[in-house]
């Protein structure tokens, strides 16, 4: 011990450089915005390359129910596109010109970092602003279910706010009478497989097995199921309802993701920042 | 004597950080040569400074020109390691002993020994300071060219400096 305090005190220029030069680059990546975003992205850029090339092992595991779900999807869009080749022309249709007026387009993408045991939980999919994915974007889960939104986006990469995480608050519906809600997880409930609808107007009844789907006014489209009511009509101290629902969306087995590019997001976005706040 | 000392420093503090702040903070050519005569008080500091307080200096005047250059904690972390090379370039130049002149400058120390010692310190916290402030690695030729430019505008602005108040001592 003494011999460690003599060699310390021989050299301590060097260990006061050491202490001095980490408190700087500290302080210079906490107050700059510009170097505290290259050292995050560089670090996600790193972190994310790293569980990429992991997920290419662990891709394997779940090969089986990935192909099972992907049949079954296949199944369901063949019947549709089988319904919709089969309609008769000869009987006035009126044809609607989807491809120009689409919307919404999904973009597929993987995820290569999930987690689900935190308060607060990111995930990380492999694409990024080279696929066109801007952050607020929302994402869904392949078969039915909403998972989150795009939170940053780096060149090939971007994390996802999942609905796990305090932060997120998705606006849904009750399909059965449109009555507008809160999607929220948490507040003392860290099931990943229940969430809660909050703010319901008191005069709506929920009733167990009631649908939720998404409402169309943030950046989902609507009409998304998210999940089934399993205890409703919980009464809370506002004048408002909450509700709890089963999810949809398997958070700890997901593997593929659909990023939602909404075309008029930007459009709506512009026209709507035309309203003040205080009007 | 030691009060003289402390007064000097304080001096020279105050009237090498109001010219740099107000005088060569609006100064450069093409934003590729900017010099930082700042930097000489801390060359300057007496010779038997202990290394903490030489250390808290460089840290607290960083600091400062950090506020007034909107970049927190660049500075300081250049004038730091501007410390520690002064102190590494004097115990290995100087013998530690035999140091009877009061501070590193031009006139106790001659032209040869005083110009290395300058060019060193300054050449480091150059360094430090562009890449700390550019913090990527793509455009290493112009950050390096930025910072030779600078390191010679600062290193001449310190000569200069160093001869007008150059006293003939006997040596």
């Amino acid at each position: 011990m003494r011999n460690l305090w003599i060699f310390i005190s021989r050299y301590n220029a060097f260990f006061l450089f050491i202490i001095f030069f980490i408190v700087g680059i500290y302080l210079t990546v906490k107050n700059n915005s510009y170097q505290r975003s290259v050292t995050l992205n560089s670090s996600n850029e790193v972190v994310g390359t790293a569980y990429e090339r992991l997920n290419v092992f662990k891709r394997y595991l779940n090969l089986g129910m990935v192909n099972d779900s992907l049949a079954a999807e296949n199944a369901k869009l063949k019947s549709q596109l089988l319904a919709l080749t089969t309609v008769d022309t000869a009987k006035y249709v009126k044809v609607v010109d989807t491809v120009t007026n689409q919307q919404y387009t999904y973009l597929a993408a993987k995820v290569v970092k999930n987690s689900i045991t935190l308060r607060n939980n990111v995930m990380t999919i492999n694409k990024g602003t080279v696929d066109g994915i801007k952050s607020g974007m929302a994402v869904i889960a392949p078969q039915r279910g909403v998972v989150g939104f795009i939170r940053d986006v780096s060149a090939h990469l971007a994390t996802i706010q999942s609905l796990l995480h305090k932060d997120t608050k998705i606006s849904v519906t009750l399909k059965k009478n449109n009555a507008l809600g809160s999607l929220v997880w948490g507040d003392g409930n860290f099931d990943i497989k229940k969430a809660f609808v909050k703010e319901v107007p008191n005069h709506i009844k929920m009733y167990v097995g009631d649908s939720v789907v998404t409402s169309g006014y943030g950046s989902f489209p609507a009409g998304i199921l998210v999940g089934k009511i399993i205890k409703p009509n919980v009464a809370t101290n506002d004048n408002f309802l909450s509700g709890e629902l089963n999810l949809f969306t398997d958070f700890s087995t997901l593997q593929y993701v659909y990023v939602v590019k909404d075309k008029k997001a930007e459009e709506q976005k512009a026209l709507e920042s035309l309203v003040k706040p205080n009007e | 004597m030691n009060s003289r000392i402390i007064i000097v420093n304080v001096i020279r503090w105050f009237l090498l950080l109001f010219v740099q702040i107000f005088l060569l903070k609006n100064m450069g050519f093409y934003d590729l040569s900017t010099p930082f005569i700042y930097v000489l008080f801390l060359l300057l500091l007496p010779f038997g400074i202990p290394n903490i307080l030489l250390y808290l200096l460089a840290f607290g005047t960083g600091l400062t020109l950090d506020a007034f250059y909107d970049t927190m904690g660049v500075h300081a972390t250049a004038c730091v390691v501007l410390a520690f090379v002064r102190i590494s370039f004097i115990s290995i130049s100087l013998n530690r002993d035999a140091i009877d002149d009061p501070e590193p400058s031009l006139s106790y120390m001659g032209f040869q020994w005083f110009s290395l010692y300058a060019f060193l310190c300054v050449v480091a916290h150059h360094l430090v300071l562009f890449f700390l402030e550019t913090f990527r690695l793509t455009e290493i030729g112009y950050t390096l060219m930025r910072c030779g430019l600078s390191c010679i505008f600062t290193l001449l602005i310190i000569l200069l400096v160093e001869f007008i108040f150059y006293r003939r001592t006997p040596r």
